[in-house]
């Protein structure tokens, strides 16, 4: 018998929601003239319980809960711990970033927490119309808050793309879900990776991780499932681009990991090229893109495609290898674009007065400690040593070399050489001396809740750069988890549907 | 005094970097970061003296080593330690920072906080890239050294800062992308960063020689690069007309000329000498070009440059030469180099800080106006040149020398010419700054001849250039045991052993089968 309440199982996601509740009530039963700003806090400080929750439940025994539904472990906790974490940044960032005089304020808190339930779920089903669900719950939480900004007509306009075409790749999930079932007979992942290799309608099976591979590659925004990216972060507010170009894409690759490396380590050898050539064509259609920019945002959202690129290419590393490095990857990569979005923020302001390159000259002469931030954290981006965007490229690289997808490396290497050119590019922008005649810009407004949300950036940017040792060895039990599945038997709940 | 042995080489990194944080925390008021920038520097430089007062001359292999591991999967060891060939460049690195400090002490008056802490960062990564035996240390310090020197040319370019930092800092930063997945390659065939480790199995011959010619061929384009070797020099000339003088001191050369002997000569003794006779044809094409160059130029700065091209081939020409003498010149070539450019640089910032222009022409008469400017320069410039009982004529003529007699004798005479030309150009560029009628400009400001802190700063360093004209053995000693061209037979098996023990495991390019190697000792000295 399983002796783990399965209450505990899902405790983060609990304490999320009862945060999310309790600010709309509140949010509906106080006076309208009163400020909101801070229900702010009270999601910050829920947040920040749930991600020792998540740690709590390391002391857990690993297992399922719920009839085999959710599962606890390494695996779930690093990326409840990451995506909790990238929640509480976004939090901080809007407490500051969002004006006093906004309205549905309240609104704009709760749906960001209801958003991290959703993407803290999608980590720990392991029930496929879970992980739907799941997925449900963090896209619509996405879909509106990239609208927030009704005042302008580029919200509205990215919410209806993204949510449009956000749908269609989730009716292509959901189709793949469906064909599993026929297949396998059963929706559990455990049970499905088991029948699957041995499914008597193996085309079928084929289909169906092709179906949910592109469900899941439009979620991280790899190419050719890119084109919304742009348009939905030019539109979005800037601390909602902080929070959606980060935790919905870890929870999407963790979603990833699950379904190729445990459900379908069998079709290896048809995964594997598929994701090597989106890797390929990810990096390469991102960077070029992104070179030709001249709005900070688009061309922060091509690299974003570009780094999805990178990270798919730890998928040719060899079992938990791989694992662990995209798992790194994922933790590299959210908190250097965190803290360059944030650091966009605190520059450009809500309202977005500066957006194109050329807006951000001489940063550096009118904010020393934005301008040296932001620099610091393109660097992080470009893959400078001592900084973690350089381990995260180069465990998903050594992956990629230690799979035998040398070809990968060198292509992926060399991208990140063409990527320096635009980071480096609004770096040295900022760098430069403002010209003589350039009208005198406000000083930026940095309150201390932005400072906390970049600090924590810049602290975890130099931590995985310098003593990168204890989160690798984090994603690597991590890994370890996710090769070697709990055992079956906890899961007593669902009848075992074999013998099609 | 063992301790301070132990953690000397880790104080000379960290001290710049605390210094480079102390900076930056402490507020931007009068000559603040100034003093810290300049206290810090002279700390460093004492603590670098450290080591040849404390070097054990004659004794090959590394001293003052540190091994200690800090990641453990990839096998990352904070591997540090020094030998002759790197001892005194981590001197001469400590030597121009304080002197980097007070030549910006004027040029540089907006947002000092950045300058002076981005300033310390390069040292540490300068240092670190001198110091690092683990190849991922190494290139970890390699690749932060572009960072600085990119954003501080961007901040206080002259006319067009980010495109000439933009361009320096991919010139760089593309080669060393083949470099990182040649270094990984190597980790994924022997299971380690260590040089010596390295060292032994490229020797050993067990890696297979097909892709060894690739991974060696990465290591060569990116230091190439670095250094620049001929047709690789795009970024040189705006680099030195747009970078600060303090930065452009620090930069030229030293980098890859030091990683071209110690990590592709080094590692990869058969590859290099494979290479060998291209280099040394490029490294001819490099200082003939160079100086030819050098000639038309009509600003300073962009002279200095292909000046440097010039010199840096010479010094290229000697390492591909790949014979004990050769290197032993090319090492004090390095350290002269970095003293005369250094001072070059200075004066030529101090005119350009007076008059507000680097065109050559818009000079003339100096000599009457500024005598003292007008001495040091000549000095200088003969030292570059090579006139003897200066340091350049010790280096110069060690390479020539022996490239006649070990080498090849056409390529002797070429590079002779190269000398010769850097005369013309060198001598014509005092002749136009410092003599004949005196131009609307020099008559137009006020005479200002070198104030005493500017003597202060190139005093040493003239007489430094003296002492290493006329008592180069001091140096020679140290550099001598510390270079191991491979042409000789015998510094090949003098490679020390791998430090796990006598018996190596090894995986035989994609079978699991282990190979067995035991070393071989006939070769220990």
């Amino acid at each position: 018998m399983n002796p783990v309440p399965d209450i505990y199982r899902i405790l983060p996601e609990v304490i999320l929601t009862l945060t999310g509740v309790a600010i709309m009530l509140v949010d509906a039963s106080i006076p309208p003239a009163w400020p909101r700003r801070y229900l702010g806090f009270l999601a910050a400080i829920g947040t920040t319980i749930a991600i020792w929750a998540s740690v709590w439940q390391l002391s857990l025994p690993e297992g399922t809960g719920f009839f085999g539904t959710v599962e606890t472990s390494a695996f779930t906790v690093f990326f409840h711990v990451l995506i909790c974490g990238i929640v509480l940044a976004a939090l901080l960032l809007s407490l500051d970033a969002l004006p006093t005089y906004s309205h549905h304020q309240g609104e704009f808190y709760a749906l960001i927490v209801f958003g991290a339930v959703g993407m803290c779920l999608l980590t720990s089903a392991v029930e496929l119309l879970l992980v739907f669900i799941a997925l449900e719950i963090s896209s619509i939480s996405t879909y509106i808050l990239a609208g927030y900004r009704k005042e302008t007509g580029r919200g509205p306009e990215a919410a209806i793309k993204y949510f449009l075409l956000g749908s269609f790749a989730t009716g292509f999930l959901l189709y793949g879900i469906a064909l599993i079932f026929g297949a396998t007979g059963t929706t559990q992942v455990y049970q499905a990776a088991r029948l699957a290799p041995v499914a008597q309608n193996q085309p079928l099976v084929l289909a169906a991780m092709a179906l949910m591979l592109v469900g899941i590659l439009f979620k991280v925004s790899a190419a050719p499932f890119h084109v919304w990216t742009p348009d939905v972060y030019e539109g979005a507010p800037t601390p909602v681009v902080a929070l959606m170009s980060t935790a919905p894409k870890a929870a999407a690759f963790a979603l990833l990991l699950r379904v190729v490396y445990e459900i379908f380590p069998h079709l290896r050898s048809v995964w594997e090229p598929l994701l090597w050539i989106v890797a390929v064509l990810s990096m390469t259609v991102g960077n070029l893109a992104a070179l030709r920019q001249q709005n900070v945002k688009r061309m922060l959202a091509y690299s974003a495609i570009a780094h999805a690129g990178y990270l798919l290419a730890a998928f040719a590393g060899i079992g938990s290898i791989g694992i662990a490095a995209a798992a790194f990857y994922t933790a590299a990569y959210a908190a250097m674009n965190v803290g360059v979005f944030a650091v966009i923020v605190l520059v450009a302001g809500y309202d977005e007065q500066l957006s194109l390159i050329g807006d951000f000259r001489g940063l550096i002469y009118r904010s020393p400690l934005l301008g040296s931030l932001l620099i610091f954290f393109l660097i992080s981006l470009i893959g400078i040593p001592f900084t973690g965007g350089f381990f995260g490229k180069f465990y998903s690289f050594s992956a990629a070399v230690g799979g035998g997808a040398i070809a990968l490396a060198i292509i992926g290497l060399l991208n990140s050489g063409l990527a320096a050119a635009y980071y480096l590019r609004l770096a040295l922008v900022t760098a430069q001396r403002p010209a003589e005649d350039e009208p005198a810009r406000p000083m930026p407004h940095v309150g201390p809740a932005a400072i906390a949300a970049v600090a924590l950036a810049v602290l975890v940017t130099l931590v995985l750069g310098i003593v990168p040792g204890a989160t690798l060895h984090a994603a690597q039990s991590a890994a370890h988890t996710l090769q070697v599945p709990p055992q079956p038997s906890e899961a007593p709940g669902i009848p075992l549907q074999s013998g099609q | 005094m063992t301790a301070i042995d132990q953690s000397i080489l880790t104080l000379i990194l960290l001290v710049p970097l605390a210094g480079a944080i102390l900076v930056a925390l402490l507020p931007d008021r009068a000559k603040l970061p100034n003093w810290i920038a300049l206290f810090t520097t002279l700390v460093t430089f004492v603590l670098t003296l450290h080591l040849p007062a404390h070097f054990v001359s004659g004794q090959s292999g590394f001293q003052f080593e540190v091994n200690i591991p800090w990641i453990q999967s990839p096998a990352i060891y904070y591997h540090v330690g020094v030998d002759g060939l790197s001892m005194w460049l981590v001197v001469l690195v400590g030597l121009l920072a304080p002197i980097g400090v007070a030549a910006s002490w004027k040029a540089i008056e907006t947002r000092r906080k950045v300058f002076y802490s981005l300033f310390l960062v390069q040292q540490t990564a300068m240092f670190g890239v001198f110091v690092s035996l683990d190849l991922m240390v190494y290139y970890g310090f390699w690749e932060l050294s572009l960072v600085p020197m990119a954003v501080l040319i961007a901040m206080y370019g002259r006319k067009d800062g980010p495109r000439a930092a933009l361009k320096f800092f991919l010139f760089t930063f593309i080669p060393s992308a083949p470099l990182l997945v040649a270094i990984l390659w190597l980790y994924a065939r022997t299971g380690t960063f260590n040089f010596s480790d390295l060292q032994y199995y490229t020797a050993s011959g067990v890696l297979p020689a097909g892709a060894m010619f690739w991974v060696a061929l990465a290591f060569l384009f990116a230091f190439a690069v670095k250094v620049p070797v001929f047709p690789l020099h795009g970024w040189l000339a705006d680099t030195y007309n747009e970078a600060p003088v303090a930065l452009a001191m620090v930069v030229a050369g030293k980098l890859g000329l030091y990683s071209m002997m110690r990590f592709h000569v080094g590692l990869f003794p058969a590859q290099a000498r494979a290479l060998a006779p291209l280099l040394i044809i490029l490294a001819i094409v490099g200082v003939l070009y160079g100086a030819c160059l050098a000639l038309v130029q009509r600003d300073f700065w962009r002279l200095m440059a292909f000046a440097a091209l010039s010199h840096l081939s010479l010094i290229v020409l000697a390492i591909y030469g790949l014979t004990l003498t050769g290197w032993s010149g090319a090492v004090y070539q390095i350290l002269s180099h970095g003293v005369v450019d250094g001072a070059l640089f200075l004066l030529l910032g101090v005119l350009e800080v007076r008059y507000a222009t680097s065109a050559i022409a818009s000079y003339g008469g100096l000599a009457t106006r500024l005598p003292r400017a007008a001495t040091y320069f000549v000095i200088g410039a003969l030292a570059m040149i090579g006139l003897p009982m200066l340091s350049g004529f010790i280096g110069e003529f060690t390479i020539l020398s022996s490239t006649f007699t070990e080498v090849s004798r056409s390529a002797a005479i070429w590079a002779a010419l190269g000398v010769i030309l850097g005369a013309a150009y060198m001598l014509s560029l005092v002749q136009k700054l410092f003599y004949g009628p005196e131009s609307t400009l020099t008559i137009s400001r006020p005479p200002a001849d070198l104030k005493f802190g500017e003597l202060a700063i190139l005093t040493p360093l003239v007489v430094l250039m003296l002492v290493m004209g006329l008592a180069p053995s001091l140096w020679f000693n140290a550099i001598e045991p510390g270079v191991h061209p491979p042409a000789l037979r015998k510094s090949l098996v003098s490679l020390p052993a791998p430090a796990r023990g006598q018996v190596l495991l090894l995986w035989r390019n994609g079978s699991q089968q282990p190979v067995q190697i035991t070393t071989h000792t006939e070769g220990q000295r």
